[in-house]
């Protein structure tokens, strides 16, 4: 069967209905884009099936409020920042900007594709705000208004002056390191003193001011830790470099043979390289993060005495009010059904797949989803107070309960340092006191032993390595968000995988049995297609694509009927119970005929058994905690060889089993999506996320994949693996290089030539030791 | 002599990469490397650096 896909958001267009759209919203979008002649944008994107589809939601003014985020300047130019939700590839980009300038009165319009960010500046006396955003809206983006002040303003900056140093740096060791060769050179053949100190006091020129510069990222760090008694990486680095341009310029004064200039500057250009990279990386998780953070944007419609509806954020809304939660949408506050009768779509609090049904009296939970019809609920607990905000305030304390990590360069650096220090101190007392010579002499010499030790390969080796292992796994889908979670991963003993959406796809699939036959399914698909049911939909997608049947309607919370032909559940249609009957089920009933039983299984996640098997191959013990029935997991257990499974735990159930596992020793990885996952996703040593998962889950996670296959736990354990192992390679590199040149520092045997070829030699070789990581796997 | 000149491209060099970094143009490499692409019938809002 071949699904027809909506025109404009690319998604399945239900089989009940007829031409070339999912439904009227994502009609008028098409029409709207073909209206101001922007068509072409359906030619050139893509979709990306892991982003949110484009479908514009149902009333176009359910929108934020933005006005409270314009900004005015002093010309009277109104600007506003948002994020936009929805972006599929460049073209997407493309069509916001179009859509925004051609609205009377916008001066600027631009769409960050990293950021995922749009600025918005116009004439306010032209058009409001909400006029301007609208066509937005209804071709299907969100947008969430931000304040850029309070996002990563700061890190920006920290950048941008990393970048700019590294420049300077650059600049003035690229031109610095032609005058040092010829110096060089000079030294074997003839050139005068007059001419090299010609070339030294250019040399000072440059650099002098290029380090005081550079240097200032650095020293800032340096003095907080020493400050704070404490000493880091960046102490010998500023001192080194400090002393070895000061010792240099009174060299020159001299007229002195050797000065360092260059190796100097050469030394803060490598290690801003490795401070930048490791911004990079560092932001780019939080990019996401923040990301996620800001979307927490849900109305909720709430009726009025007078019998108006208003709609509002879920934080006004108080205990007793009543709310309307039409079918289809995320129920936004902790309340009891009034009146009506549906489904509602529980998994993201219980893990649970199958629907339960609810009527007057029921409890219902925010973050749950009315699947079938309207419902009206009396409000009892509002925003902090709901089951959903409970569970993650529970996350967050896991999350700071979670032993605060120390990168592995930052146990390196805590005993380097004062070795360093203590070495650097050593040659000057030694030379003074036991060689006996000037003091300047054996100042520089101690200045030699800082440049040499400088942990410039140190620095570049744990960078290097985390950049390219990114950028490969970013390449397969599987985002990084936190800066040691490969670190965390290398070390893991334990995997605890979460069963719905997460070991499962989440969705119900048709179990082939002998209990019907091809008629019984037509004529049940018949029915099932007016419906959104999750089961009515699967019944569907396994039959082949046929007529909707004549008058069919829905039953909420029981079934669809059409005439004398029922479709539903068993309860309804006065089936007895029997203990056979196990996962959901659905029951076909005609007239004049027994009883048919449809019975569906959440379909396990294609290469799920595969995946069990190559962990527990690597020597991992697989561990399945669920929230379902014992029934359903320990099939499923069973099936993909899981003999450690536990069912029916809560949120607090699984955090308490992470808990104990943590107490015994282990190391846990911890795979879940769903919003009961997220407080042991938090508490987890390390986790991982679907990016089908939850928001908050996602939040929670170190590491988001995409796609229908467990396989990319498995790359991430692997490269996490090899990353581990070049990065102690590299380390291993560093500092075998200095054990090989810092006794020749303290001899007082290394000239600055040498100084600058030890240096650059062992920077290149852990670059290109790290390299290897792109080796070996084509992405 | 030749040591002005080459520190004189070297510095015309360093500053148009400040000035580049400045106005916002490695903001977004992302969206910049897939810009090129579009094809504008109808010209763009007039530009100015952001701030």
């Amino acid at each position: 069967m071949t699904a027809r896909l909506c025109r404009h958001c690319g998604s399945e267009i239900p089989a009940s209905l007829d031409g070339d759209f999912c439904c009227r919203g994502c009609e008028g979008a098409f029409a709207l884009v073909q209206g101001l002649g922007l068509s072409g944008y359906y030619a050139r994107r893509c979709v990306d099936p892991a982003a949110r589809p484009m479908r514009p939601e149902e009333g176009a003014q359910a929108f934020h409020d933005v006005t409270a985020h314009i900004q005015l300047d002093d010309k009277g130019e109104a600007s506003l920042n948002l994020m936009v939700e929805g972006i599929h590839c460049a073209a997407c980009i493309w069509l916001i900007e179009a859509l925004l300038s051609r609205q009377p009165g916008v001066t600027w319009a631009r769409v960050n594709m990293t950021t995922r960010r749009l600025v918005v500046r116009w004439d306010p006396a032209i058009t409001q705000a909400g006029e301007l955003l609208a066509p937005v809206f209804q071709v299907g983006y969100r947008l969430v208004p931000f304040d850029p002040a309070k996002l990563g303003r700061e890190t920006d900056r920290a950048e941008k002056e990393l970048l700019r140093a590294m420049a300077v740096a650059g600049f003035a060791a690229g031109n610095v390191m032609l005058l040092s060769v010829s110096v060089w050179a000079g030294h074997f053949s003839y050139m005068g003193p007059a001419t090299r100190d010609l070339m030294h006091w250019i040399s000072a020129l440059i650099v002098l001011p290029a380090v005081l510069y550079c240097v200032r990222p650095f020293a800032r760090s340096a003095f907080a830790a020493l400050r704070g008694g404490r000493t880091n990486m960046d102490v010998p680095i500023t001192l080194g470099v400090t002393l070895a341009s000061a010792m240099s310029l009174a060299e020159t004064i001299r007229g002195g043979q050797h000065a360092y200039f260059d190796s100097a500057i050469t030394l803060l250009f490598f290690l801003l390289i490795g401070r930048y990279l490791d911004s990079r990386a560092r932001g780019r998780a939080r990019s996401a993060a923040e990301h996620l953070l800001a979307l927490d944007a849900v109305s909720v419609t709430v009726l009025a005495e007078d019998g108006s509806q208003k709609l509002v954020p879920p934080t006004q809304v108080t205990v007793g009010q009543t709310v309307l939660v039409a079918a289809g949408e995320r129920i936004g506050v902790d309340g009891v059904v009034a009146q009506g009768v549906s489904d509602i779509d529980t998994s993201l609090i219980t893990g649970e797949s199958v629907p339960a049904a609810v009527g007057a009296g029921t409890r219902v939970f925010a973050g749950t989803v009315n699947l079938s019809a309207p419902l009206r609920l009396t409000v009892d607990a509002v925003g902090e107070r709901t089951l959903l905000a409970e569970i993650v305030r529970m996350m967050e304390v896991a999350e700071q309960g979670r032993a605060r990590y120390v990168a592995l360069a930052d146990r390196v650096a805590r005993w380097y340092a004062p070795v360093v220090h203590v070495a650097a101190l050593g040659t000057f007392l030694g030379w003074v006191f036991l060689g006996g010579i000037a003091w300047q002499v054996a100042l520089l010499h101690a200045v030699a032993v800082l440049i040499i030790t400088c942990p410039c390969a140190l620095a570049l080796a744990v960078p290097v390595v985390q950049v390219i292992a990114s950028g490969r796994l970013l390449r397969q889908g599987i985002l990084l968000k936190s800066a040691t979670a490969l670190e965390r991963f290398a070390e893991v003993d334990r995997v605890v995988f979460d069963k719905t959406g997460t070991l499962t796809l989440g969705r119900p699939v048709l179990v082939q049995d002998d209990g019907w036959d091809g008629a019984d399914l037509a004529a049940a698909a018949a029915l099932a297609a007016a419906s959104h049911h999750p089961l009515a939909k699967a019944l569907v997608a396994a039959a082949p694509p046929g007529p909707v049947a004549d008058g069919a309607r829905e039953e909420p919370g029981r079934g669809m009927a059409a005439g004398p032909v029922r479709l539903g559940s068993r309860a309804w249609l006065g089936i007895a119970d029997d203990d056979a009957a196990q996962g959901p089920e659905l029951w076909l009933d005609r007239p004049g005929r027994p009883a048919v039983r449809f019975s569906f299984v959440d379909a396990p996640r294609p290469d799920g058994a595969e995946i069990v098997a190559a962990l527990q191959a690597r020597g991992l013990a697989v561990e399945l905690l669920s929230g379902d029935r014992e029934p359903t997991v320990r099939l499923l257990a069973a099936r993909l060889g899981i003999a450690d499974w536990r069912s029916g735990c809560t949120p607090a159930g699984k955090v308490a089993r992470l808990e104990e596992l943590k107490r015994h020793g282990h190391k846990v990885l911890m795979v879940g999506d769903g919003l009961n996952d997220a407080p042991a996703l938090a508490a987890a040593y390390v986790s991982v996320s679907p990016s089908s998962a939850v928001d908050v889950s996602q939040t929670a996670a170190d590491v988001v994949f995409q796609g229908e296959r467990l396989a990319p736990v498995l790359e991430t354990l692997a490269v996490a693996g090899v990353s581990r192992r070049l990065v102690l390679q590299n380390f291993a590199l560093a500092l075998g290089y200095n054990l090989f040149t810092v006794p020749m520092a303290v001899a007082g045997m290394v000239t600055p030539l040498i100084a600058a070829i030890a240096m650059s030699t062992s920077s290149l070789v852990v670059i290109g030791n790290a390299l290897r990581l792109t080796r070996g796997r084509k992405a | 002599m030749l040591i002005p000149v080459a520190l004189l491209l070297g510095l015309i060099g360093l500053v148009a990469f400040l000035w580049a970094l400045k106005s916002g143009q490695f903001d977004d490499l992302d969206g910049a490397a897939h810009r090129i692409l579009f094809e504008d019938d109808d010209a763009p809002p007039p530009t100015k650096p952001s701030e």
